[in-house]
């Protein structure tokens, strides 16, 4: 059983249903006792970091969902869900995030429109077990800010906009994708499948 | 580098597609969802459902349609037509959508722009401008109310007011060049996409692929859009895509059935 963690930002309904197509069991909950006891676990979230984080805490949810990705459990960050993976964030001030990675969230900051908007392409940079069977290919992306990771081997993927983007992190069972993996056609679904079936 | 969107969009009235489809293969060709994933098969990479339902009941079907959408589409999708307030807004992403589209709500109530930017995030409000220009003021103005009732906003003034207000991307259809199928209105199209930092959807006017190249070919926008041609199977997704990586753009490439 996957636990997408409902913390009131955004829409989960999408990845729900992209789970529910690929046939794997999901839950969608804010309930310490179900993430407890879930497989593996999905942090979506769109809109602020600091809204986002301030969500996780007065559900009590912040230090759970850290204790269980340190003792092993799978744990997929999507899009805002993966820049709260890391230290802190710029964004409409200065907030610590979830710090199970190492690095920081910042601004686009480029002579080309903001948000990151469309189907850009997927460049795959060091392998890692999950993804190793995939092709690369173009994926949706909606961001205005982005991960600069700390490590260099974290980054597992990155694209192209006027400069690398991170698009895919990972360290151990700790994944984010800044992409909408839901949203991003046969590649987009491969990618949740082998987070969903895959063994980290 | 990212690439340049096609994007299909299904006029909806009470949970049905009008504007007459003849999509051979289709065994609802009025089902707004059998088209939508239809065109998520055949290349699009997103899409726009225009709710142009005069009733209550109308708009009610339209969360059916968004919610099956959203349970089948594997792309991302905008829904436009007659969001009046941050409840629409909310019941319709609720449902699934990605994207809601304001017209006619966004100028005579801007404030809700701000609102919903706030709420979902900017990248989830789309800003729909209906743009005509008038030869003797040499100027585009904003039009509201399915292009019936014409406004004192300066369609480049507008345009940069918006993005202020948080709108995370445009959706610019020239009322001139709509359902002229002689090419995409490019002044207007360049005027706005230089105007503004957030990404443009170009839309009114494509009759053929080439339409299509020559708008991104010389002018910013970050997206198309066209209804009918696509509709009628006079231009098909791919088709277009593959004469945009001759020129030289960047396209999603996927194979189709």
């Amino acid at each position: 059983m996957i636990a997408i963690i409902d913390y009131g930002m955004g829409n989960l309904f999408s990845l729900s249903q992209a789970l529910q197509r690929l046939d794997h069991e999901y839950v969608i909950t804010d309930d310490m006792d179900t993430i407890q006891q879930a497989d593996k676990l999905i942090l979506p979230g769109v809109g602020a970091f600091g809204d986002a984080m301030e969500e996780l805490s007065k559900r009590k949810l912040t230090n759970l969902i850290v204790e269980e990705a340190i003792q092993g459990k799978p744990l997929l960050g999507i899009c805002l869900g993966m820049q709260l993976l890391f230290t802190s964030s710029d964004e409409h001030g200065y907030y610590s995030g979830l710090n199970l990675l190492s690095g920081q969230v910042e601004k686009l900051n480029m002579d080309l429109p903001i948000p990151h908007m469309g189907w850009n392409w997927l460049s795959f940079r060091h392998p890692h077990p999950l993804f190793r069977s995939l092709e690369e290919g173009h994926v949706y992306f909606v961001h205005s800010y982005h991960v600069k990771a700390t490590n260099s081997e974290d980054v597992i993927a990155t694209t192209d906009y006027s400069e690398d983007i991170t698009a895919i992190v990972a360290r151990k069972n700790v994944i984010g994708m800044q992409f909408h993996p839901e949203k991003s056609g046969q590649l987009g679904m491969q990618l949740l499948h082998q987070f969903a079936e895959g063994r980290i | 580098m990212i690439t340049k969107r096609i994007i299909p969009c299904l006029d909806v009235k009470d949970g049905r597609v009008v504007k007459g489809v003849s999509f051979v293969g289709l065994r609802d060709a009025g089902d707004p969802v059998e088209l939508a994933s239809l065109y998520d098969q055949t290349g699009a990479d997103e899409l726009v459902f225009l709710d142009i339902s005069a009733s209550h009941e109308g708009r009610k079907t339209m969360i059916d349609v968004v919610r099956l959408a959203a349970s089948k589409l594997t792309i991302p999708f905008t829904v436009g037509g007659g969001i009046r307030s941050v409840e629409d807004m909310t019941k319709i992403l609720r449902a699934g959508a990605d994207k809601v589209s304001l017209n006619t709500a966004a100028v005579l109530n801007p404030e809700l722009i701000q609102e919903g930017a706030r709420r979902f995030g900017a990248q989830c409000i789309v800003v729909a401008i209906d743009a005509k220009y008038d030869a003797k003021e040499d100027i585009w103005f904003v039009y509201t109310h399915g292009g019936r009732e014409r406004t004192d906003w300066n369609v480049l003034d507008w345009a940069k007011h918006v993005v202020e207000l948080g709108a995370g991307e445009i959706l610019l259809t020239s009322m001139d060049q709509d359902g002229q199928k002689n090419g995409f209105d490019l002044s207007l199209v360049r005027a706005v996409s230089d105007a503004v930092t957030v990404p443009v959807i170009a839309s009114g006017g494509a009759g053929s692929a080439e339409d299509f190249v020559e708008v991104f070919t010389k002018t910013k926008t970050s997206a198309a859009l066209a209804a009918s041609i696509f509709h009628y199977e006079e231009v098909d997704i791919m088709e277009v895509k593959a004469l945009l990586r001759e020129r030289g753009e960047e396209v999603r490439w996927i194979s189709t059935r």
